[in-house]
C-alpha cells in the first residue's frame, strides 16, 4: 500500500521538484513583504517624517542587526520566550483538563463556563496590573498572565474536540471494556488532537501577547521592558522597531512550530 | 478436523429477556420475554423484519445493553457486561482513523493490558488467519470496504473470544465480497470453533452459514420459529444452490411471510 499524497492525487498538474515547490508557496510571502516595505519607505519619503516619529525600513534593519550584534535585544528576547514557553505548558496543560472536565461533566459546564467565559472578556490589560501587584513582576506573575490568556481558547478548543468525538468508538472502547482513562487517552484525545492543536494555533500567538502586557506592567527584562526602555529613557525609535519584529517574528516561528508539530502528529486524511 | 456441534453445553442461554426504549416520553418494547440458546461451536443466524429488535438482542446477548428483565448467561456464568469471552462486530468496521491496522487489531489488548512484543505477534498472526498480512501498516482510510470489515473481524478474534456476535458485519458490502468474506468466515470458524451468532438481512447468507435459523417477530420481538439447515460441513459457494439449501431457504422465507402477515392482521 502506498500512502495517497494530495500531490500524487492532483496527478493533471504538471510534475514539480521539491525545490521548485518551496518556491512557488513562498512568492507570494516574499511578494507580499517587498510590497510593504515598498509603501513603508514611500510613506517615509513623502511624509519627510524624521527617524524619531517613522524610521524607514533601512534605518529599522540596521539597528535591527546591530541590535542583535550587539547584544542589545538578544536577552530580552529570550527573557519573553521563557516566559511565553512556560506560560503556553501551564495555560495549555490547564486548557487540556479543563476542556475534558467540561466535555465529560454537564454540571461542570453550567457552574464553570460563564464565569470562564466572563474572565476570558475581562481585558487581560487590566489584570496585568493588578497581578503584578499582588505577585510582583518577577517570572511567576509573568508566566501567569501568559497562561491565563491561552488558556480559553485551548479549553474551548478541547472541550469541542472531545464532545465531537463518535459516539461509535466510545461504544467500541466500552465492548471492550475501556477503563475511563483509557477511554480518555486512546479514543477521546487522540480523535480530539486536530482541534485541541487548533486552539494551540490561537493560544501560541496570545501567549506572546501575554508576555509583552505582562512586561509592560513592570520588570526589568523582556521584549515588552526594551520597547518601553527604547520609547522612554533610551529615546530609541528605530530600537523600538526592531523590538516589534522581533516580536513579530517571534510569534511566526511559534505558529510554525505548532503547525509542524500538528503535520508530524495528524494524518492527513485524518 | 471440524468442530462438532455439541448438544451438552450452551454457549448462550437467554431466559425472559426483555427490553423496552423510552421515545419520545413512552415506552417502547422491543425484546419482550426472550429465550435463546446456543450450543458451543454451533453457527446460529437471526433473521427478522426491519425493526424487531436483532441489533438490540445482540447488544443484550454482548453485555453491552443491560436488559431491563431476564438473564444472560454464556457457559452457565451471567453476563453482566461486556465480556472477555464474547468478541463483537459492528455493521460498521468502527477503526480507529489514526491507528494503522497492525495497532487497531492490536487495539482490544492493549486495553486489556497485554505486552507491546506479545499483542503485535497476536495481532499479526490474526492478521495472517484473515488474509490482512500485507495491511498490517496501512491505514484504515486506505482500505476498501471488505478489507476493513475483514480488519474488524480480526480485532474481534485477536482476544480469542469463546463467542461471536456478527451485526449485519457485512451488509454494507457488495454481493461479490460479502460472499467471499461468508466463505472465510466458516473455514476461520473451523479453525477456531468459536461459537458464532449472526444478525442478517439475507436469507441467503443466513443458510449458507448457519446450523440454525432464528426468525423473530416484528417488535416487541421473540423468536417464533427455528429452522435447522442441514446441509454437511465443510460447506463452499459451489454448493448454495443444493436442495438441502434451497429447502432451508424456502421454509425461512414463508416463516417470515407468516410472521410478518400476522403483525399486518
Amino acid at each position: 500500500m502506498t500512502e495517497v499524497t494530495p500531490q500524487t492525487a492532483a496527478a493533471a498538474a504538471p510534475p514539480s521538484s521539491g525545490w521548485q515547490r518551496v518556491v512557488r508557496d513562498l512568492w507570494p510571502v516574499v511578494g507580499a513583504g517587498v510590497l510593504f516595505v515598498v509603501v513603508w519607505a514611500a510613506i517615509v519619503a513623502i511624509g519627510d517624517y524624521p527617524p524619531y516619529i517613522l524610521p524607514g525600513p533601512q534605518i529599522v534593519a540596521e539597528r535591527f542587526v546591530n541590535g542583535w550584534t550587539e547584544g542589545t535585544i538578544g536577552p530580552h528576547f529570550w527573557t519573553t520566550v521563557k516566559e511565553v514557553l512556560l506560560g503556553l505548558a501551564v495555560g495549555g496543560g490547564a486548557g487540556v483538563l479543563v476542556g475534558v472536565l467540561l466535555a465529560r461533566s454537564r454540571i461542570a459546564a453550567r457552574m464553570l463556563s460563564p464565569y470562564i467565559v466572563a474572565a476570558q472578556a475581562t481585558p487581560i490589560l487590566a489584570l496585568a496590573p493588578l497581578i503584578a501587584l499582588w505577585f510582583g513582576t518577577g517570572l511567576g506573575s509573568r508566566v501567569l498572565i501568559c497562561a491565563l490568556i491561552c488558556f480559553f481558547p485551548i479549553a474551548v478548543a478541547t472541550m469541542v474536540g472531545i464532545r465531537s468525538v463518535d459516539p461509535k468508538l466510545i461504544e467500541l472502547g466500552r465492548s471492550f471494556r475501556a477503563t475511563r482513562r483509557q477511554r480518555l487517552t486512546r479514543i477521546e484525545v487522540p480523535s480530539a488532537l486536530p482541534q485541541i492543536l487548533g486552539g494551540f494555533r490561537i493560544g501560541v500567538t496570545l501567549a506572546v501577547v501575554g508576555a509583552i502586557v505582562a512586561e509592560w506592567a513592570g520588570g526589568d527584562s523582556g521584549l515588552g521592558v526594551l520597547i518601553n526602555l527604547a520609547r522612554g529613557s533610551m529615546f530609541d525609535i528605530p530600537l523600538m522597531f526592531a523590538a516589534l519584529f522581533t516580536i513579530a517574528l517571534l510569534g511566526v516561528a511559534l505558529y510554525l512550530i505548532v503547525v509542524a508539530i500538528e503535520r508530524r502528529l495528524i494524518r492527513p486524511h485524518h | 478436523m471440524w468442530p462438532e456441534v455439541t448438544h451438552d453445553l450452551d454457549a448462550i442461554e437467554l431466559h425472559g429477556i426483555s427490553r423496552s426504549f423510552d421515545i419520545a416520553g413512552s415506552s417502547l418494547p422491543v425484546l419482550d420475554r426472550l429465550e435463546l440458546r446456543v450450543a458451543e461451536r454451533e453457527i446460529v443466524a437471526i433473521v427478522g423484519p426491519n425493526g424487531c429488535g436483532k441489533s438490540t438482542l445482540l447488544r443484550v446477548v454482548s453485555g453491552l445493553l443491560p436488559p431491563d428483565a431476564g438473564s444472560v448467561l454464556a457457559f452457565d456464568s451471567t453476563v453482566a457486561g461486556p465480556d472477555p469471552r464474547i468478541g463483537l462486530v459492528f455493521q460498521e468496521p468502527r477503526l480507529l482513523p489514526w491507528r494503522d491496522v497492525l495497532a487497531n487489531v492490536a487495539f482490544p489488548l492493549e486495553l486489556a493490558g497485554v505486552a507491546r512484543a506479545e499483542r503485535e505477534e497476536r495481532a499479526r498472526e490474526v492478521l495472517r488467519l484473515t488474509g490482512l498480512d500485507t495491511f498490517a501498516e496501512a491505514f484504515p482510510d486506505q482500505l476498501s470496504g471488505g478489507m476493513a470489515q475483514r480488519a474488524a473481524l480480526a480485532r474481534a478474534l485477536a482476544p480469542e473470544p469463546d463467542i461471536l456476535l456478527l451485526d449485519e458485519p457485512f451488509s454494507a458490502l457488495d454481493a461479490m465480497t460479502r460472499e467471499r468474506l461468508d466463505d472465510e468466515l466458516l473455514s476461520l470458524w473451523g479453525q477456531t470453533g468459536t461459537t458464532i451468532v449472526l444478525v442478517t438481512h439475507s436469507i441467503s447468507e443466513a443458510v449458507f452459514l448457519s446450523d440454525r435459523v432464528l426468525i423473530m417477530s416484528p417488535r416487541p420481538g421473540r423468536i417464533v420459529a427455528d429452522v435447522s439447515v442441514n446441509a454437511p460441513r465443510p460447506r463452499s459457494l459451489s454448493g448454495v444452490g443444493t436442495a438441502m439449501f434451497s429447502e432451508a431457504a424456502d421454509e425461512v422465507r414463508s416463516t417470515l411471510a407468516t410472521a410478518e402477515s400476522v403483525e399486518a392482521a
